[in-house]
């Protein structure tokens, strides 16, 4: 038929769509990239609205510190030299020098001030007022009632009960001083969506995402990577090394592997379509309290 | 270890998922309706449910005790029970899944507090309805005021699913008397597509699987509804509408046009106008993909370069000389009102429209109309969730087109000048020409004298 369009063609559009309309209507947007699939696809879709310019705005990356030494380097090898693109790196240095870690600290109180409060600091800091970010809303269920632009007050607090109404494709960008919107370009998008395009485009990710020989424990039924010396192992608790991939990347001690042997990218969709496991399963932080995304996401966590 | 396809089965599976379109659909009904049901069995019949979450819904079931052992779909759907004990707002959720045909999105938008704000707002972006009716109750207030937003937001396809057959022996007498009543109330409202199914979502009679129940039902399932309904005609390919988004100027050789083709065909070589400059030119380059091609249609993203040096900016419109749309700063709309602090008239509100934001004003209230029996009120204001008919004026033209004509160029939103909320939606009517309005004889006019230069 002519004049057909597929399914991925219209998201793309979709997604260059927003990217332009945030270019046009704010005066100072960035793109927070984490370097997992998701900023992948969106860093993409962004570099495509622009081309041939570089996309107008910068990127950033809330470095916890304990993130895979394989997703820093692919940051630094892959983005900022060989794409030349500008990286802005944020560190919430009161949480480093009161030694804030996730095993000490546990993964509630660690993310809240590595992450959620780095953000804050982070964006007050830098004056953003827009904030690009890759959440699906396929990824969990306070995420698929959130607009794709997402307002937050001065203190970059979501009201849920308070979301301005979004028809069409008509985004409303007015803010008052000090506001802001979050903007998630991917919300239509599934996981599935997102591993097909990056097939099809080509796009380049964290080798963490395919299937290596890596030293992990089993700990709690979840295999954690042992990724440096920091990590403090229990009583009895023997790594050993086991064929695995990452579903989801983050920090790594709060990211579980998956025994796995898919080793590329044909190989992860296969397992995808076959699998059995929702996503977010695998990644730590979602389950510590009842409705615990939603909490996160009211502080102004993405 | 997980199960995986083989490298031929993946590859297969790719180029059939490559040619899959995209279908939105709207689930319109209450909890009482089925509606969490419903959208639970089309996920889980449609395998787009991981076991883990079924085990977990299957022990709920046993739990709540409700559906004597079976599954209960709606348990899957949101775990609305749990949304609304942990004290979560409900509001409009999206919900994906894919089959081997199409790739869905669902707006499922609950309750009845604010329901035409959130309903509106799921049916902007929808190609379909289910509006589901409850056979023991047939066609109620509730099935005509969905019914109502579904064709004011022009919604072409409705499927109305009368649910529940298995609570009237699926009784065929039953759904054709509900078929007739709704026929009778239907014949009011734009629907272009009208079907009707029997189904008990519960048990799944005719959700994706037929129905050995309802023997007497020779049509096709809902799932094959969703997946048959022919949407691409629907896209208005006939007239050219690029709303200038963004400049995108990296260095002094390139200066290029980003947008999305709302509607219509853009081919290389193609004489333009663009508006309100009026100015005519032709297009030098399609940009996309990180290269050039020679032709691109609606819905697509591209950016487009242009042969002479025209002075254009965001929020102007190209089109093909020899079809432009209205050029005007006055027309009348329907207006869905979304705040709770009702719209004053003559009062400054700021208009979206396309890329192009303008101050504005609603001169006049018509009427508003009762949804629930659709006749027209008079009233000189709308309240939150009223739906009327508003004269309005801008301070500056923009070009439009009839919603029904253009769902991209003939909506827009209203925003308070002061909160920055968003207050308001409206579809923009057709309208008769008016003798002294100037507005598009006026256009045409210019664009012909320009068109006659070249």
């Amino acid at each position: 038929m002519p004049y057909r369009i597929s399914h991925l063609k219209q998201l793309e559009s979709e997604s260059i769509h927003i990217f332009r309309e945030v270019a046009a209507s704010f005066q100072n947007p960035v793109l927070l990239y984490s370097i997992g699939k998701d900023s992948a696809v969106l860093l993409h879709l962004a570099r495509k609205a622009f081309h041939p310019a570089n996309p107008p705005f910068p990127l950033m990356h809330i470095d916890t510190t304990f993130k895979f030494k394989e997703m820093i380097e692919f940051r630094d090898k892959y983005v900022r030299d060989e794409l030349g693109l500008e990286i802005i790196v944020y560190t919430n240095k009161e949480g480093i020098d009161q030694g804030i870690n996730p095993f000490s600290h546990g993964s509630r109180v660690y993310t809240d001030i590595m992450k959620t409060k780095a953000l804050r600091k982070a964006l007050d800091q830098h004056g953003f007022d827009a904030v690009i970010g890759g959440a699906r809303r396929d990824e969990e269920a306070s995420r698929a009632k959130e607009r794709v632009f997402s307002f937050r007050d001065k203190n970059h607090r979501w009201d849920p009960k308070n979301q301005r109404p979004e028809l069409w494709n008509i985004y409303n960008c007015r803010l008052n001083k000090g506001e802001s919107l979050r903007i998630f370009p991917l919300s239509n998008w599934t996981e599935l969506d997102v591993w097909q395009y990056i097939h099809k485009e080509n796009i380049p990710v964290v080798p963490l995402y395919f299937a290596a020989d890596r030293l992990v424990v089993e700990r709690g039924g979840t295999l954690i990577m042992v990724d440096d010396e920091r990590f403090p192992l229990e009583k009895g608790e023997e790594p050993q090394i086991k064929k695995v991939r990452f579903r989801t990347l983050g920090c790594y001690p709060l990211s579980g592997a998956v025994e796995s042997n898919a080793s590329d990218i044909l190989g992860v969709i296969a397992e995808l379509v076959s699998s059995d496991f929702s996503e977010r399963k695998d990644r730590l932080i979602d389950s510590d309290q009842p409705s615990s995304m939603e909490e996160k996401k009211r502080e102004g966590y993405f | 270890m997980m199960q995986s396809l083989s490298t031929g089965d993946t590859e297969e599976f790719l180029h059939q998922h490559d040619h899959k379109e995209m279908l939105r659909f709207l689930v319109c009904g209450s909890v009482d309706d089925g509606k969490s049901t419903l959208i639970g069995r089309l996920l889980l019949d449609s395998n787009a449910i991981s076991s883990d979450i079924i085990d977990a819904v299957t022990r709920d079931s046993l739990r709540h005790g409700t559906t004597g052992g079976k599954i209960d779909p709606a348990l899957i759907t949101d775990g609305l029970k749990a949304e609304r004990e942990q004290g979560i707002t409900i509001d409009v959720a999206y919900r994906y899944f894919s089959t081997a045909k199409r790739k869905f999105i669902i707006a499922d938008a609950p309750g009845h507090e604010q329901y035409t704000r959130n309903m509106v707002t799921g049916a902007s972006t929808a190609n379909l309805a289910v509006i589901l009716i409850d056979a023991r109750n047939g066609v109620v207030e509730q099935t005509k005021r969905h019914s109502f937003i579904a064709s004011l937001l022009g919604i072409r396809h409705v499927v109305v699913a009368v649910n529940k057959m298995d609570l009237v022996d699926f009784s065929q007498e039953v759904f054709e008397s509900i078929k007739n009543d709704y026929n009778d109330f239907a014949a009011r409202l734009a629907i272009h597509d009208l079907q009707f199914i029997p189904i008990s979502a519960l048990n799944g009679d005719n959700v994706v699987n037929q129905s050995e129940n309802i023997s007497w039902y020779k049509g096709g399932t809902l799932m094959h509804a969703l997946e048959a309904t022919q949407i691409s005609a629907d896209r208005n390919l006939i007239d050219l509408r690029f709303p200038v988004q963004y400049v995108n100027r990296p260095n002094s050789d390139y200066r290029g046009y980003c947008g999305t083709i709302v509607s219509g065909v853009v081919r290389r070589g193609d004489d333009v106008v663009v508006f309100p400059s009026g100015k005519t030119t032709r297009v030098k380059s399609i940009d996309a993909d990180y290269g050039q091609i020679d032709e691109a249609f609606s819905p697509k993203s591209v950016t487009l370069t242009l042969e002479d040096n025209i002075d254009v900016s965001r929020g102007d419109m190209i089109m093909h000389p020899n079809n432009v749309g209205n050029f005007g700063s006055k027309f009348e709309a329907m207006v869905v009102w979304m705040d709770e602090e009702p719209l004053k008239s003559r009062e400054e509100y700021i208009f979206k429209q396309t890329a192009r934001s303008v101050s504005g004003r609603i001169d006049t209230v018509r009427y508003a109309m009762d949804i629930n029996t659709l006749r027209r009120q008079d009233a000189t204001q709308l309240e939150f969730n009223k739906i009327g008919r508003c004269a309005i004026s801008l301070t500056e033209p923009i070009v439009f087109d009839s919603y029904e004509h253009n769902r991209a160029t003939g909506s827009f939103i209203i925003i308070d000048r002061i909160t920055n909320a968003t207050v308001g939606a409206g579809m923009i009517l057709e309208r008769k020409l008016e003798k002294s309005s100037g507005n598009r004889s006026f256009w045409n006019w210019i664009v012909s004298s320009f068109r006659g230069r070249s």
